[in-house]
């Protein structure tokens, strides 16, 4: 099977919101051009082994990089991934970070789509989180985006955060309806371990909002998205028809990837595996030998089928049974027909025609049903 | 040769150590240890009479042990001493009873900021009865808080004894070390006893060794016990022929023999620890004593509870390993029991809480069980209305109320000392938990013996928690068995999602079952997840439910966290969310936690 996608990890931020728990580090006194050199030998290394069909430059923050730099990054990752065949080509930003020049050169480079951090439009909450931005910041940011050229555009949104009421969710929603972008991404709040967060939590002094009202939050987010015709595609993905994303659609559909930079992670020749994580670690390690891997996993055919299920079922239209059966060499029904049987009892699954999905019940409590494809 | 026999034992002295936990008895005897050069400084591991890992955690002592050391006087004289060891808990009281039985002496260790405590009292009078001679050592002198004067009249004043020479001591540091010797030597007097009588042995020990059988660990009192001789338990009268005997220096040393006022092992090719019970008298099968020492008792399990193991499929695992422990564990009982929410296990039989906690941490530790231990109870004695009487030691077990005449249950005599200001908080405690007033003794100025029969349920149920903060820590307890009363007692039964989980049930006093329903419902509502539908807890006397609480259904779990192509990491949360679920145990639809069987025993516990 071909790689599809590549994701290009820019690990770097101007500020630390805290509840990140992705590599990141804080970019003061980094080695930045160095890194942006040891990731362009990177991209170098595995467009070799041939091309793929989305690029996608997350964080971290990219726009934390000054403009010198951010045309340094997209000229090397144009380098060597940009092709006339490229189906989607992403980089994340965040409002306070996204220049109009930061913008044009994007244009430039042939980037497609853009995706705000913009987490909630209440300015309390945004500070209570670790945000660097307001909302009318994050507003400006998707207009100038408009004006400069950029039509598909993503939002990020959080909920169940600590302080947040159903009130300021609903109004948050409301204000990323009215701007009218055809894609939303919302996340809910996970606390994890070495955030400012975890550390609150751990003293006690970190107050969140139960399961029931996060059930609540959710089953507010889909009533409200999917009325005004973004349509949930995936556990924490909306967006109207023919925008849904692409790229992180690989992650879903069990397909192969490309991972460059620290911490990346990656899916190639059938092992998943991870990059260096600390800067210059991994600016070392493809200084030696033109990649950074730090560990491996070859993926065997029962992880393959379980990874199959627990990543497909996030998407709504499920899993189709067809491709389960050629993709394996066997059916469906003969690995988890008693599982299937069962989670279609408890109302957590449908198994109509050709694919498996998650009913509405089943969307709530999807952990309940991946676990259940662990074999 | 006889001349040599008596000499040698005129310079025999064996002593115990009593103290209270903390107050630093095993770093003393760490000091005695090198001061007698039975160790250097570089083999001592800290505190090495507490050999085992568990004891060493707890900082408590188990099991017991002896050691010989050789100690040059000054005067030019050389000691021989023996060291012997007692466990440091309750549980163990008579364990304790029997090793000081093997001493003619002991060094009462007080901490001198903390002064006497109720359990260090209690150990004192068992040294007493046993006509030992004591030797204040006050403890930590070297403490900011330290007041040595004031803990010598304590000694005086509580206990009657003479504390005018009294060893200051730190163990910490050595300071006193060398006047303790001295006074072991000029105090303590030499084992009496007569070499050439038959032999007469007390067992205060035993310790199964897989290559060598049981370990017997006893006292010679009466005549002389050689390799080959052939001898006999008095208890059971068993025979055995003894293939080593020896000291413990605390190196094993084998020995031709063992006379009198020695301290040291026989081993003798048996198989069980229930052979040689703590307190049984060893004779000389040929030319066996006309009496047995006296005080032996047989021991009998005081609180049981349910063991099972999570993975039914362990059930053997769980009998061998049980088998083993009792090999080492004379006091452990343990039949076969089905449970129907459990499936099953075993009903064990223990001497106290302690002892139930050390063998179940034993069990999941040393064996790698996982394990679901049900509420502890004690023993009932039930009479039933066709006359007859059945212990009854599980409450599911309990007769249908129509069949009862009436339930007694075990009661202790309980000691607590407590500071005076605290007197009346004690008091109430104690009427809460159904006690009847018997005594209270003053002490000195500031401390009182306050006496109370209590139910052991009672005790065992919360008391010494609520005791501790009752008194901001500084009460102390300590309790004998007493005997069995008449009480007004039912059976409550746990229902969840309208089924009675047998496992679940308790024994408890009428009067206290509403607020103990109640208690129990909210209890598990916190430790049971939610399952995917509503769960409803009741607590029924009968067909009556008391008390009823619900858990709501699941409503959201479904990860909605950005995580990228790290699918690594979505693997392994789903994996541990697996995982915890196999340590529950599935209780008809309902997944129900380890920890909640336990709920029903522990839950005021966890409340503060």
């Amino acid at each position: 099977m071909t790689v599809r996608g590549a994701y290009i990890h820019i690990p770097f931020c101007d500020h630390i919101c805290y509840y990140c728990d992705f590599n990141k580090v804080f970019i003061k006194n980094q080695p930045v051009d160095e890194y942006l050199d040891a990731l362009a030998r990177e991209a170098a290394y595995y467009a070799g082994m041939g091309p793929a069909k989305t690029i996608y430059i997350g964080g971290g923050t990219p726009t934390a990089l000054n403009e010198r730099q951010f045309a340094k990054m997209l000229d090397a990752v144009c380098r060597h991934f940009m092709h006339a065949g490229i189906e989607e080509f992403t980089v994340e930003a965040n409002p306070e970070s996204l220049t109009d020049a930061k913008l044009r050169l994007m244009r430039e480079h042939g980037v497609t789509r853009l995706s705000v951090g913009v987490q909630s439009f209440d300015d309390r909450l945004l500070r209570a989180i670790g945000r660097a931005h307001q909302a009318s910041e994050a507003k400006q940011a998707i207009e100038r985006a408009r004006r400069i050229g950029f039509e598909n555009i993503t939002l990020d949104l959080m909920f169940a955060l600590p302080g947040q009421t159903e009130t300021s969710l609903h109004e948050s929603l409301e204000a990323a309806l009215a701007l009218n972008t055809p894609h939303v991404s919302i996340y809910s709040l996970q606390i994890e371990p070495k955030t400012i967060f975890y550390n609150r939590m751990r003293s006690g002094k970190l107050r969140l909002p139960g399961e029931d009202i996060e059930a609540d939050m959710y089953g507010q987010i889909i009533f409200a998205l999917e009325k005004r015709g973004l349509h949930q595609y995936e556990i924490s993905n909306f967006a109207k028809k023919g925008y849904e994303g692409i790229h992180n659609s690989l992650y879903w559909e069990n397909e192969e990837y490309y991972g460059i930079g620290a911490g990346a992670h990656g899916y190639v020749a059938g092992r998943r595996y991870a990059n260096a994580g600390p800067i210059k670690k991994y600016i070392q390690a493809v200084h030696e030998k033109g990649y950074a891997e730090r560990s491996a996993h070859l993926i065997t055919q029962e992880e393959k089928i379980e990874e199959e299920m627990f990543l497909g079922l996030r998407l709504r239209k499920g899993v189709s049974k067809k491709r389960f059966r050629e993709k394996f060499n066997c059916s469906m029904q003969s690995v988890y027909g008693k599982q299937i049987e069962k989670l279609k009892n408890e109302g957590l699954l449908d198994d109509g025609g050709d694919r498996v999905a998650l009913t509405r019940k089943g969307v709530f409590l999807g952990n309940s049903v991946f676990e259940a494809f662990l074999l | 040769m006889s001349d040599n026999k008596s000499r040698r034992q005129s310079h025999i002295r064996n002593f115990s150590i009593i103290a209270h936990i903390d107050h630093g008895k095993s770093t003393l005897a760490d000091r005695i240890l090198e001061a007698t050069q039975a160790l250097t400084k570089r083999e001592m591991k800290a505190q090495t009479l507490d050999a085992m890992d568990l004891e060493r955690e707890r900082g408590i002592t188990i099991k017991l042990n002896a050691v010989e050391l050789t100690y040059k006087a000054p005067d030019g004289e050389t000691y021989i001493f023996h060291l012997i060891d007692t466990p440091g808990h309750v549980d163990f009281s008579y364990e304790v009873s029997r090793s000081l039985a093997a001493c003619e002496g002991a060094l009462l260790v007080v901490d001198a900021a903390q002064g006497v405590e109720a359990q260090t009292l209690a150990n004192v009078y068992l040294a007493l009865e046993n006509n030992l001679e004591i030797i204040p050592v006050i403890n930590k002198i070297d403490l900011p808080n330290a007041d040595p004067d004031r803990v010598k009249k304590e000694i005086e004043d509580v206990i009657g004894l003479d504390a005018s020479e009294a060893v200051l001591a730190s163990a910490k540091t050595g300071v006193g070390t060398d006047e303790i010797l001295k006074q072991i030597t000029s105090k303590i007097p030499a084992p009496k006893g007569d070499p050439d009588a038959p032999l007469r042995a007390l067992i205060f020990d035993s310790v199964y060794d897989s290559y060598r059988g049981v370990v017997v660990y006893v006292r010679i009192m009466d005549g002389t016990v050689r390799v080959g001789d052939r001898i006999q338990l008095m208890a059971n009268g068993k025979t055995f022929e003894v293939v080593e005997t020896g000291v413990t220096t605390p190196k094993v040393e084998m020995r031709e023999e063992l006379s009198v006022g020695d301290v040291g092992f026989l081993t003798a090719s048996i198989k069980s620890v229930h052979d040689t019970r703590v307190g049984d008298t060893i004779t000389n099968a040929g030319r066996p004593a006309s009496e047995p020492l006296p005080g032996y008792r047989r021991m009998n399990p005081m609180v049981y509870c349910g063991l099972y193991p999570i993975d039914s499929a362990r059930y053997n695992d769980l009998r061998e390993a049980l088998g083993r422990l009792e090999l080492n564990d004379a006091a452990l009982q343990y039949e076969p029991e089905t449970s129907e929410a459990l499936g099953f296990g075993f009903r064990c039989g223990f001497l106290g809480l302690l002892h139930m906690d050390v063998v179940q941490e034993r069990l999941e530790r040393e064996f790698n069980l996982e394990l679901i231990a049900t509420a502890p109870s004690v023993v009932y004695q039930v009479k039933r209305t066709d006359g007859t009487t059945v212990r009854v030691g599980n409450p599911s077990e309990m007769p249908d109320r129509k069949n009862i005449l009436e339930i007694e249950e075990p009661f202790v005599r309980a000691t607590i000392m407590t500071p005076n200001d605290y007197i009346g908080s004690v008091m109430e405690l104690c009427q809460k938990k159904r006690g009847e007033y018997k005594n209270m003794v003053y002490l000195d100025d500031n401390r009182t013996n306050v006496i109370y029969n209590l139910p052991l349920s009672e005790i065992m149920y919360d008391f010494f928690d609520a005791l501790k903060s009752g008194t901001k820590g500084y009460a102390s307890l300590d309790y004998e068995m007493e005997g069995y009363r008449l009480s007004d007692l039912v059976k409550m039964d746990i229902l969840l999602n309208g089924e009675r989980v047998d496992a679940l049930s308790v024994i408890v006093h009428k009067a206290f079952a509403f607020e103990r329903g109640r208690a129990i419902v909210e209890k598990l509502k916190e430790l049971i997840p939610r399952q995917q539908f509503e769960v409803p807890i009741q607590a029924a006397i009968g067909q009556k439910i008391i008390a009823r609480s619900t858990i709501k259904a699941l409503r959201k779990n479904v990860l909605a966290k950005c995580y990228g192509g790290d699918v690594s990491r979505k693997r392994k949360l789903l994996e541990k969310q697996k995982e915890g679920k196999k340590r529950m145990k599935a209780v008809g639809r309902v997944d129900v936690p380890q920890e909640a069987f336990m709920a029903v025993f522990k839950m005021s516990q966890d409340k503060e």
